[in-house]
């Protein structure tokens, strides 16, 4: 239960000032104010300014909104399409559709987020969709997987035998009796795909595949602190904070939502 | 074990072509013509023409498809637009940085893991468990770069241990490329340490908790002896599994500490042929990268198969 509270209590800090970010800032993040430039953290700014005056609280805030944005819908893209064709899978298990689907997520997973990144980059340039995109494909195969799995020892279990024997077909068994059972651990991997987003999007907008400019990304600030991290040190400790502090908090609750939702995952002490 | 090796080697064998058609259909579709980019605004249409046909562009795309493997296959990766030399040398010289780097991190990971693993398992749900555990919580989360720049603010600018970036070249003897590749293997790392940590922690409590366990110490064994010649031999498949993933992720992983480091890996090598449209090299970088992974994954099916025998059957 600690563990809960402690990350849901983490990253509703931070879901909170992307929320808040909407409506306001304490400073506008686009506005450049050049002898501001550099200040240190202080009463009129609370985590100091960048290299063009601009307020780091105010873009952590902006940047939390694109980062939780981007590592949400990339977690609903996975879930969208890998559950679905995890249930397929586990439906027709030994058959064609599910060689054909397990060998795709194989095949997916040949293929590290940042390389699919890359390639979308490529293609189309970079941008904070192409970074959602990018994310979201490497997580179809991890839900698909998951998916095919637990869904499988679950069609064993008597009460599916019951839902035969009642004349349901396999789609209506997959969505009234499998799906339900599998939420608990859908959630706890959503967390884990949720954490692991927030990291590949703070890398790629390190690298200049994310958002693109003038909105504020974590992991775009942490590249511009990069030449003056011995002058303004402020500059590259806030918004690694704040990386680590939403990859723990969600982390820490994904543990604590594992021991409180699914007893037999815990793990033994 | 033939049979499955052979059953394995067809799967590798399907997954590299799709692959490859995945990799180059995606380029394709990339939108302007490389020949026009490269010669500019003001480039006379024959001569346009004339370099399209010097670079195989006036082909067909299935043929220029069969063109580009089968050259691969050859090893000849074709010829960069940009710097009209050979892509196969280019990628020869930057595999020099980027695979002693993954393998120099793979070594310091699997080397702080496993003792760290083993101590948590040994010690579990004392102090030493809690506190290794709760430090691999932290490690997990601190991205791989921004780790990099503390390693650097610290012991580059003001240790002044190690240089803040660059690489001499293996040209000067062993030890001063090695000094290069630290901190940016130290990155890499920290986090794939501590999810492998956490793994064989994890690998030995579930087999510590096996009935031929408790066999061996009723046999007279002592903790450690059971630990160290039962244990850990059987959670050894688990950990397989991981550091065969963690590839992947060190190569994908090193493509940005390079950026972090300068180093002119392979890294570094993709984002200037992406800045400047040199599709070719692109393409045959992530081909060679998705080729490793791919690999890896049958590497280590075999791996497992040699291990346990039960595989093999399955």
């Amino acid at each position: 239960m600690g563990k809960l509270l402690l990350g849901g209590a983490l990253i509703v800090v931070f879901a909170a000032a992307a929320l808040l970010s909407l409506i306001w800032t304490p400073y506008d993040v686009t506005a450049l104010e050049i002898p501001e430039r550099l200040q240190r953290p202080g009463l009129s700014h609370w985590l100091g300014t960048d290299h063009f005056g601009r307020d780091i609280l105010s873009m952590i805030m902006v940047g939390a909104r694109v980062s939780l944005a981007v590592a949400l819908v990339a977690v609903g893209i996975g879930l969208g399409l890998g559950v679905p064709l995890g249930l397929l899978a586990a439906a027709r298990a030994g058959g064609l559709v599910d060689e054909v689907v397990m060998r795709s997520a194989d095949l997916v997973f040949a293929f590290p987020a940042l390389l699919i990144a890359i390639l979308i980059t490529a293609v189309f340039g970079p941008s904070a969709f192409n970074a959602i995109l990018a994310i979201g494909i490497f997580n179809v195969p991890v839900f698909a997987r998951l998916t095919r799995g637990a869904a499988l020892s679950l069609w064993q279990r008597e009460f599916v035998m019951a839902a035969r024997v009642a004349g349901k077909g396999a789609f209506r068994i997959s969505v009234e009796h499998i799906l339900p059972n599998l939420a608990n651990l859908l959630i706890v991997q959503g967390t884990i795909q949720f954490s692991l987003g927030i990291l590949a999007e703070a890398g790629l907008s390190y690298v200049g595949l994310g958002a693109q400019p003038p909105t504020p990304s974590w992991g775009r600030m942490l590249a511009e602190s990069q030449t003056m991290i011995a002058i303004a040190p402020h500059l590259a400790l806030f918004p690694g904070l704040a990386i680590v502090l939403t990859v723990l908090g969600l982390n820490v609750m994904g543990d604590g939502l594992r021991d409180r939702l699914d007893p037999q995952l815990r793990p033994r002490r | 074990m033939l049979r499955y090796a052979f059953s394995r080697l067809l799967a590798l064998s399907v997954s590299l072509c799709v692959a490859s058609v995945i990799i180059f259909a995606a380029i394709e579709i990339v939108p302007g013509d490389p020949a026009a980019y490269m010669l500019g605004l003001n480039a006379a249409p024959d001569t346009v023409a004339a370099l399209r046909a010097e670079l195989g562009l006036d082909q067909g795309a299935v043929a220029r498809y069969f063109t580009w493997v089968t050259g691969v296959l050859q090893g000849d990766f074709g010829t960069s637009y940009t710097y009209r030399t050979p892509v196969g040398e280019m990628i020869g010289e930057r595999l020099w940085i980027s695979l002693p780097l993954a393998m120099f991190a793979l070594t310091l990971s699997t080397a702080i893991a496993v003792p760290v693993g083993l101590w948590a398992a040994a010690t579990r749900g004392r102090a030493p468990d809690l506190g290794s555990m709760g430090a691999t919580q932290l490690g997990v989360a601190v991205p791989n770069f921004w780790f990099a720049m503390i390693l650097v603010t610290i012991f580059a600018i003001h240790l002044r241990w190690f240089s803040a970036g660059g690489f001499p070249g293996w040209d000067g003897g062993l030890l001063p490329g090695l000094k290069a590749l630290t901190l940016p293997a130290i990155a890499l790392a920290l986090p794939q340490a501590s999810i492998l940590a956490r793994v064989m922690r994890s690998a030995l409590i579930d087999t510590l908790g096996e009935g031929y366990i408790r066999t061996a110490r009723a046999k007279g064994l002592t903790r450690g002896q059971v630990l160290w010649r039962h244990a850990f031999r059987n959670a050894l498949i688990p950990v397989l599994t991981i550091l065969g993933l963690q590839f992947s992720f060190l190569l994908a992983g090193g493509i940005i500490i390079e950026n972090v480091f300068f180093l002119p890996g392979l890294g570094r090598l993709i984002f200037q042929a992406i800045a400047q449209r040199d599709l070719i090299v692109v393409e045959s970088v992530v081909m060679l990268l998705v080729f490793s992974v791919i690999l890896v994954t049958f590497l280590v099916d075999i791996a497992y198969a040699a291990v346990d025998p039960r595989l093999r059957r399955s």
